[in-house]
């Protein structure tokens, strides 16, 4: 069941998702982007919000999932492969008809989610022994290095890059194109998380992030959980890498493996909205994506220092975030009981929120 | 790769010297930024990542004093102080507020301090790779095959005589007793009368100034660049992890381990792997840990 809170803020965030781009064609892609920051924010906020574990590496399924659909988009229709298309530094321009382009594409976003998928299973595997501040610097730590060995690659360009390949059609049916594809993942993502939430599942990464030793001990199997947490994660970051990759148009490092950037970013978006709640990553992204593109307008060269500014007013001054300040200001609009006798038949649904 | 492995061992196995005096020089410099880390998280439980960019301010900072001509050991000085000043503000603006929060608000404040400070960086001095030039005579042995610039082991005595510095005074001096005491029970110590407010401004800034001097240091013996400061950070994590807090002989072992390992994978792959070698070891050294870890933990079945 949805609350009225709820389907007031849907309808709003519906009419921007659809009459946006429309009023505001000039902006499409930049809405876009927002869409996909909601969509990081949201599946970082799974393993770091809900359970505990704060990631600092989930970037890393972007940056594979935009090669590996770049790999299967190109040799899937090109018969030279995709190394001999890689070495000729983007001289060699492919022309796709309508509909290789488009199957090649469908293709390549299920192909980033899959091994997406598959490399956070393996990462699970030696990553989550790994508690607190230890398993932030690991995943960081892995982010790097998948991104420094990503580059030693020739067969995917190396340190140069890769150009994908052109979209068949002008350039606003293009925009409008990856829109929709941002909208839709990050509603899809969304509506997933919240279900997954309200679910034992929700209930159980919560219990980990209480405390994990209690959680074992009481039967819950926190691997499997945390593992499940994060492959949900890696496969909308792949997907959605697969998007951005398409959406720049050419990759190289510094694009697919943003890790001073968006890799810092949705976790600020997430500590700006409220860590642990569903509308926070939300919430957080919007308005970070509002801030972001206001000092880059007006602040031109002085843009990043304002966001290492921001950041560190955020997480120094501002640390429970939009949605725990409201919170704890109105507990009772978030069905939080105060009095005690009252308590327990509105916990659930405040914990959720 | 096969090549070079017959390069190092079979064809002229002197360069393995010159690789391992590399090692030694570029260690130092790590170990003494290692242990300053070492000291705030061991006292004050604060991962600073924004420990390598502290490294770089020290490395610019000598460049400008040495446009203008200032004596190494000047520059030496005036750099500690600063950053020694720089580290106290960072605490009152910032550590102080995030000391008592959870562990992950360290390290992503620190890393927002980070990210500010490369791009203040960047803007006063560029993004050029640069160097300090002291003009130096360099030593040849061995018909040329290995070679030693002076400034190198200038930089070496310099780093051993401030690591025995800091040892000493963390023995023998007052203040040094008072971090110590701190860092075993902050509680007992504020009962005792140390004004462990105090303690902490003072373990951190004294952490930052240690940082600019490996940051001269670093800026003589190799280059510096704005955004180079993260590798540091993920070095500095690495020794540390890998050694153990508070724990200085280990700090010095594990920083000249890591210089060795990350010029013989240099080496050996290629030095686009020179970036990814102190990251893997990172990687390895916890994996690694971890797995002594789960030697003692008990499932009931």
């Amino acid at each position: 069941m949805i609350a009225r809170n709820d389907a007031y803020i849907y309808g709003a965030l519906g009419i921007l998702g659809i009459l946006g781009p429309i009023f505001f064609p000039n902006y499409t892609l930049s809405i876009a982007y927002l869409w996909m920051m909601v969509l990081m924010a949201s599946t970082w906020d799974t393993l770091g919000g809900q359970t505990g574990y704060n990631s600092l590496g989930n970037i890393t399924f972007f940056g594979v999932g935009m090669y590996i659909s770049a790999i299967v988009q190109v040799s899937f229709f090109y018969e030279g492969g995709v190394g001999e298309y890689t070495s000729a530094m983007g001289s060699i321009k492919p022309v796709f008809t309508e509909s290789q382009y488009f199957i090649g594409l469908g293709l390549g976003i299920l192909a980033a989610g899959v091994v997406s998928v598959l490399m956070a299973l393996v990462f699970s595997s030696f990553m989550f022994g790994l508690r607190g501040p230890y398993f932030a610097i690991g995943s960081l730590g892995l982010a790097i290095a998948t991104a420094e060995i990503t580059i030693t690659i020739n067969y995917v360009g190396g340190a140069s890059g890769i150009s994908m390949p052109l979209f068949p059609g002008d350039i606003e049916f293009r925009s409008t194109f990856f829109y929709i594809l941002c909208f839709v993942f990050a509603v899809a993502a969304h509506f997933l998380l919240r279900w997954l939430y309200s679910t034992q599942f929700g209930l159980a990464i919560n219990a980990i992030r209480d405390d994990e030793d209690k959680a074992e001990a009481m039967g819950i199997p926190t691997l499997k959980y945390k593992r499940i947490g994060w492959t949900i994660a890696a496969f909308f970051m792949g997907c959605i890498g697969a998007v951005a990759g398409n959406m720049a148009g050419f990759i190289d490092k510094e694009v697919a493996y943003p890790i001073p950037t968006f890799g810092i970013f949705m976790v600020a978006m997430v500590l700006l909205g409220g860590k642990g709640t569903l509308w926070g990553p939300v919430l957080g992204a919007i308005l970070f994506h509002v801030i972001k593109e206001t000092t880059w307008t007006y602040l031109l060269n002085l843009q990043w220092v304002a966001l290492g500014l921001i950041l560190i007013v955020n997480i120094v001054y501002f640390q429970q975030g939009i949605m725990g300040w409201l919170q704890s200001k109105y507990p009772e609009s978030f069905g939080i009981a105060i009095d005690a006798s009252r308590e327990g038949a509105n916990v659930k649904s405040g914990e959720t929120i | 790769m096969l090549e070079n492995l017959q390069l190092l061992f079979v064809w002229a196995p002197i360069i393995n010297i010159q690789i391992i005096l590399e090692g030694i020089f570029v260690g130092a410099v790590f170990a003494l930024s290692a242990y300053g880390l070492a000291l705030v998280w061991g006292v004050m439980n604060i991962k600073n990542l924004a420990q390598g960019d502290f490294v770089i301010a020290g490395g610019y900072m000598a460049l400008a004093l040495h446009y203008y001509d200032v004596p190494l050991l000047i520059i030496m000085l005036i750099v500690i102080l600063v950053m020694f000043i720089y580290g106290w503000l960072i605490y009152v603006t910032m550590i102080r507020r995030i000391i008592d929060q959870d562990m992950f608000v360290s390290l992503l404040a620190t890393f927002g301090l980070s990210l500010l400070m490369q791009q203040v960086m960047n803007l006063i001095f560029g993004p050029e790779v640069q160097t300090v030039d002291m003009e130096m005579p360099v030593y040849d042995f061995f018909d040329n095959m290995v070679t030693v610039p002076s400034s190198k082991i200038l930089s070496l005595i310099l780093a051993g005589l401030l690591a025995v510095a800091v040892v000493l005074f963390m023995k023998k001096s007052r203040t040094g007793q008072a971090i110590r005491a701190t860092s075993q029970d902050p509680r007992a110590a504020k009962v005792l009368g140390i004004d462990t407010d105090r303690v902490y401004a003072f373990t951190f800034a004294l952490n930052s100034a240690l940082c600019g001097a490996a940051g001269v240091l670093v800026s003589i013996i190799w280059v510096i660049q704005p955004f180079y400061g993260i590798t540091y950070s993920v070095r500095t994590f690495a020794i540390v992890t890998a050694a153990g807090l508070g724990n200085l002989p280990a700090v010095i072992g594990a920083g000249f381990g890591i210089g060795l390992f990350e010029k013989y994978t240099g080496i050996i792959f290629g030095t686009a792997y020179e970036v990814a070698a102190p990251v893997l070891i990172l990687l390895i050294v916890l994996v690694w840990r971890q797995m002594l870890l789960k030697k003692n933990r008990q499932v009931v079945q």
